[in-house]
């Protein structure tokens, strides 16, 4: 990373020692390279979903409780919430991303949970709240289908894309425009069968970039539970937990290096052997 | 409320919602035979009331669950259609998003469930849920397809149902277009001897212009 930044249109003289990277990579990118011994720890994660049960045991602390609500057209920000887990989505997405990356820092913005009425605009107002933040992740297991906020959604994930924040959305298995996942800024995640929670594949024909483990998984649920629910939702945070090992082990990585690196470690590319 | 009048003459309105009604159930009836499941129900969004409504349910609980409505934050369904996500959980009653107040209220509890949301263009109209497959039976990637599927054909007959409702309603407030909507109605139901009538009313029409 440069002290100063370059200007973002053209490359000036003596600029190329300047944006020289801080670690080159091995010609050959293994997984071992990409997260071996790494746990996750100093990487922030926010779980965006109907918030997060502290201190259940697949999930252990949440180092910060966040809810979104709106009133007319005041957007309100609790930045305390002590509701928990209004149904348990949440705290399964985060005890998948602790399995995976036991030493992450987990945040929940809560997003869901009061109803149907105004639920797109809530996700966008809670997705604006938490890029601000500036979180290494963002776990997504969720969209809208509103036109009206796709514009809104996408310039936030690029904003994200830009602040080095990674939007891991979930995909849509049936045949309807829904957001964010379909924007290319994001990593967009779908289902594969196998046990594996090291298990993801690159797929070669987009929307769908990723495909992690989403059937039958056990997951944390509320009141110190769990369940075995299958469904995208299962599958995102499973790439959540494995972008917060790479980012632990490398933290200079940008969102477009660390997709490449998720490619290159994919099961059906490099990190099957 | 032009768009609606125009739909609501062309359709033939009258009796239209009772076709859909049976589209929806035709629909339940066939997803609870294709997955083997004790029953099937599709709940409708009402925006208004935010609330969903029960409108076509297949199996258990089928004789007196049509019309029955709860929050739609409520349970599972509730869940899917906020998230928009697709989820199928193998063990409900551990699941405390299940209201079991409301699943007893039905006359049936549930072991296990599938449920998808039926999204008609960029709207979320309601849930379509799959109760208590064979126990015996793993579920796979293809089944939610299918469930996806069976989403897609769902979401079609909810949103005609809505239109129909709509128009319903608004020839209920405007006499004449109600008088109109009967006589193309009858039309369509008279196809074979409806040529004398046509002619009759274009000829009606010449005069008026």
């Amino acid at each position: 990373m440069t002290e100063e930044p370059l200007p973002a249109w053209s490359l000036s003289a003596g600029g190329v020692e300047r944006i020289a990277l801080p670690e080159a990579w091995p010609g050959e990118v293994t997984r071992e390279w990409a997260w071996g011994g790494a746990t996750g720890a100093g990487v922030r994660v926010c779980i965006l979903d109907s918030g997060v049960e502290t201190n259940h045991p697949l999930v252990g602390e949440v180092q910060q409780s966040v809810a979104i609500s709106i009133e007319g057209d005041e957007v309100g920000v609790e930045e305390h919430d002590t509701a928990g887990d209004l149904c348990g989505h949440g705290t399964a997405c985060a005890g998948i991303v602790r399995a995976l990356a036991p030493e992450s820092e987990l945040a929940s913005v809560r997003v869901l949970g009061a109803g149907f009425t105004g639920s797109g605009q809530v996700l966008l107002e809670g997705l604006r709240w938490a890029v601000e933040q500036g979180y290494d992740v963002i776990n997504m297991s969720l969209s809208t289908t509103k036109q009206k906020f796709a514009s809104l959604l996408h310039q936030l994930a690029d904003s994200a894309y830009f602040r080095r924040t990674m939007l891991v959305a979930s995909a849509h298995n049936m045949p309807v425009e829904s957001y964010p996942w379909r924007f290319s800024s994001v990593i967009s995640v779908g289902s594969h069968d196998q046990p594996d929670p090291f298990a993801y594949f690159y797929n070669p024909t987009p929307p769908v970039e990723f495909f992690a483990r989403g059937v039958d998984v056990e997951v944390a649920w509320t009141g110190g539970g769990r369940l075995v629910c299958t469904g995208n939702s299962f599958a995102t945070p499973h790439i959540a937990g494995i972008a917060a090992l790479m980012l632990s082990k490398h933290r200079e990585l940008t969102p477009f290096q660390l997709k490449s690196l998720l490619y290159l470690t994919a099961s059906n590319v490099g990190g099957g052997a | 409320m032009s768009d609606d009048l125009r739909s609501a003459v062309a359709a033939g309105v009258l009796g239209a919602e009772t076709n859909y009604r049976e589209l929806l159930q035709s629909i339940v009836e066939v997803a609870r035979a294709i997955f083997r499941a004790k029953a099937s129900s599709i709940f409708l969004l009402d925006e208004e009331s935010d609330e969903l409504v029960f409108e076509a349910v297949a199996g258990e609980g089928s004789e007196s669950l049509v019309g029955r409505r709860f929050p739609s934050s409520t349970g599972i369904a509730g869940f899917v259609l906020v998230s928009r996500q697709p989820l199928v959980i193998e063990d409900v009653l551990e699941d405390p998003r299940f209201s079991r107040e409301t699943a007893e209220s039905t006359g049936f509890v549930p072991k296990g469930l599938m449920a998808v949301p039926l999204l008609h263009e960029e709207l979320a109209l309601g849930v379509l849920e799959v109760l208590d497959r064979p126990s015996d039976a793993r579920f796979t990637l293809e089944e939610m397809d299918l469930l996806g599927l069976f989403a897609g054909q769902a979401a079609i007959a909810l949103d005609l149902l809505q239109r129909a409702r709509r128009a319903q309603a608004t020839l209920d407030d405007s006499g004449e277009l109600a008088v109109l909507a009967r006589v193309a109605q009858k039309l369509e139901q008279r196809r074979d001897e409806g040529g004398a009538a046509l002619a009759l009313l274009s000829a009606l029409e010449r005069v008026l212009e």
